[in-house]
């Protein structure tokens, strides 16, 4: 029923499906490398995968156009891919390289790429809601239609800012999109733990926010309730908050343990993944052949092994140019 | 020869405000009470009827939220002026002052400046005990990506916000609340002035009194004084805290061979222990004697009058200080 459902209200092109499943595969695969990279000691610092969770980027990711404003986590290379960042310049980032998309100056938590209007890459909880208000007031005062996306986890929903965000876009009807990707945990912490209301939803009525959630385990349904955030927005200029229910397969970061969850939990999720559950659907309406799915997939490799490549062979800053940066070279505003 | 004005500190800061505002489009004041109340201070009293509501923005009591709408602002081509009612509440803020506004430019690569414009008021002096008394001026000068400003005269008050907004990188400016009422006589067309350099207030030969806020007028007045007991005082407002211009208190030593720092901050780890490291460090040699310091008492400022008074350096204080290191 849900498959007819999904299918009559929002219809998937052949060409569009194998594009939706291309970027999650591309994700997906990225992440896994990346976790790989790391243990060679390739990557440093900080590396939280959003292997699992991919349904989400990708499909919020459609309902926005292009001078759309996007503002990330910390967990935000899936963001960064599905907006159509190169994945040769996201890894060369996380090498520290200057080929990186911050010329290797920010790394795993810190992408960005002005050019498609992607700031961060912000990696204190809850720090780039007010500023994601704020560039979204600033398009009501310029008079512009864009959206701003500001990404963040259900962990930074427990943070005064927050708040205050959700207050000022609310009260200034800033177009922004408060995009929560629920995945249970706030780093090893569950939400029973951390909330005293644990439906997150319930907190946005009353700021006045319009509300909805959505299973984002499903791809489709993400696309569908992102489009109509969106729209919404674009509509009446106003906020709106959207719940997406997640989980993370991996663990919090390279340092994690996991000792907070059961493998069982872990495997009772994966049954949800959302990229054979998006390969099923698209073999089921024969949109796709296992053949092209097969070939989708080496295709991906061969890019996330080019990323790979690209990383390799970029280039160190040299240690003179270390105190670049901190003040603007060029000194118009 | 220009024609001279007197203007109250209050009166300069909002002549600014009113030029930034008639002169750039994209500029809007956002703060606590700038509105309908008029500003905490009265600096913005008038402005929301001559500029309205879109550039003249009341913001609730959300110091983080506000400051980093304004950061976003500027991110997406707006040149907000942020007010933080005081310095004390911008501790609030110091998430968004510190891990964006100051770091953003570096963690992109160079690819986002934010052209923000904070301005606090500041300072000690008109008994509100020790949470709406501090001097904060070191904490925020210890941070690379942002420039410190303070605001030490009324020619500077006049002319430092329209020069700040100019500048592709966060500006703090560090406004002085005990000195709102104040009139001094600036010349008549006064405007935008440089953010990059200290000044010599006052020219003399015998010592060095380095300074910046609240210290400018004190030393000036102290330097009167002394200079009736034949003592020639040589007066710098620093006036940039950061990026520190040092070649003005360098060339002024080379002249008095002899420097005593003066603020309102707590004395340790403050800007003049950091002068005073760079004298070391770059005019040792230069030096008839130690660099003297005279900074606020290490204590949470106390409610009383002759307490509070204690409590940071007054007139007659630098007077007597520098008294004691040239004739001791």
């Amino acid at each position: 029923m849900k498959k007819t459902q999904s299918k009559s209200k929002f219809p998937v092109s052949k060409a569009e499906g194998k594009r939706l499943l291309h970027q999650m595969q591309l994700i997906r695969r990225f992440e896994e490398k990346s976790a790989e990279v790391y243990t060679e000691t390739k990557i440093r610092g900080f590396l939280h995968l959003y292997v699992g969770e991919e349904a989400v980027a990708v499909g919020v990711m459609q309902a926005l156009k292009e001078e759309d404003y996007i503002l990330s986590t910390y967990r935000e290379h899936g963001h960064a891919l599905a907006r159509g960042m190169d994945p040769g310049a996201i890894m060369a980032e996380m090498y520290g390289k200057v080929e990186g998309c911050a010329m290797g100056r920010g790394g795993s938590m810190h992408l960005f790429d002005k050019n498609i209007h992607f700031y961060g890459g912000n990696a204190i909880v809850g720090g780039h809601l007010p500023m994601a208000v704020g560039m979204a007031l600033a398009s009501k005062k310029q008079g512009k239609k864009n959206v701003t996306c500001c990404f963040f986890g259900e962990g930074a929903a427990a943070e005064g800012e927050f708040h205050e965000s959700m207050n000022l876009a609310a009260l200034w009807d800033a177009p922004v999109l408060f995009l929560c990707e629920n995945n249970l945990y706030a780093m090893g912490t569950a939400l029973e733990y951390t909330h005293s209301e644990q439906q997150l939803e319930k907190k946005g009525p009353t700021y006045g926010i319009e509300t909805a959630t959505v299973n984002g385990m499903d791809l489709l349904e993400v696309m569908k309730a992102a489009q109509k955030a969106v729209d919404y927005i674009r509509e009446t200029g106003k906020p709106y908050f959207l719940v997406c229910y997640t989980y993370r397969f991996r663990a919090h970061s390279m340092f994690d343990a996991e000792l907070y969850r059961d493998k069982a939990e872990v495997e009772e999720w994966k049954k949800q993944d959302p990229i054979p559950q998006f390969k099923k659907y698209l073999l089921k309406e024969q949109l796709i052949t296992e053949k092209e799915i097969a070939s989708l997939e080496e295709a991906v490799e061969k890019e996330v092994a080019a990323a790979v490549d690209f990383a390799e062979n970029g280039t160190w800053e040299p240690i003179e140019d270390l105190c670049r940066f901190v003040y603007s070279e060029n000194q118009e505003p | 020869m220009s024609k001279m004005k007197t203007i109250t500190y209050r009166e300069a800061l909002k002549s600014a405000i009113r030029e930034a505002l008639q002169k750039d489009e994209r500029v809007f004041l956002m703060g606590e009470d700038v509105g309908h109340y008029g500003g905490a201070f009265a600096v913005s009293k008038g402005l929301l009827k001559e500029f309205g509501p879109g550039r003249i923005m009341d913001v609730p009591l959300s110091e983080s939220g506000f400051t980093g709408a304004g950061i976003g602002a500027a991110l997406a081509g707006m040149r907000p002026i942020v007010e933080i009612m005081t310095v004390n509440f911008s501790l609030l803020a110091m998430d968004q002052i510190i891990n964006n506004a100051a770091t953003l430019l570096h963690m992109s690569g160079g690819q986002l400046n934010v052209p923000v414009v904070i301005r606090m008021g500041c300072g000690i002096g008109r008994q509100l005990a020790a949470q709406h008394s501090h001097s904060w001026e070191p904490f925020y000068a210890h941070v690379p990506g942002i420039n410190v400003l303070a605001v030490g005269t009324h020619e500077d008050a006049r002319g430092m916000l329209l020069t700040a907004l100019e500048s592709p990188d966060p500006v703090i400016l560090f406004e002085y609340t005990s000195m709102l009422n104040l009139e001094a006589e600036i010349i008549e067309d006064a405007g935008a002035v440089d953010i990059c350099k200290a000044k010599v207030r006052r020219e003399g030969i015998d010592l060095s009194l380095i300074t910046y806020g609240t210290g400018v007028y004190k030393s000036l007045e102290a330097a009167e004084v002394l200079s009736k007991d034949g003592m020639d005082i040589e007066v710098i407002d620093l006036r940039v805290l950061r990026p520190l211009d040092e070649e003005t208190f360098l060339t002024s030593i080379a002249k008095t061979h002899k420097a005593l720092v003066v603020e309102d901050a707590w004395k340790s780890v403050s800007i003049s222990s950091e002068i005073s490291a760079r004298i070391m460090e770059k005019a040792f040699f230069e030096l008839d004697l130690p660099v003297e310091r005279l900074c606020g008492v290490e204590v949470p400022i106390p409610y009383p009058k002759h307490l509070e008074d204690a409590s940071v350096p007054q007139v007659q204080d630098i007077v007597e200080k520098v008294r004691k290191i040239l004739k001791p």
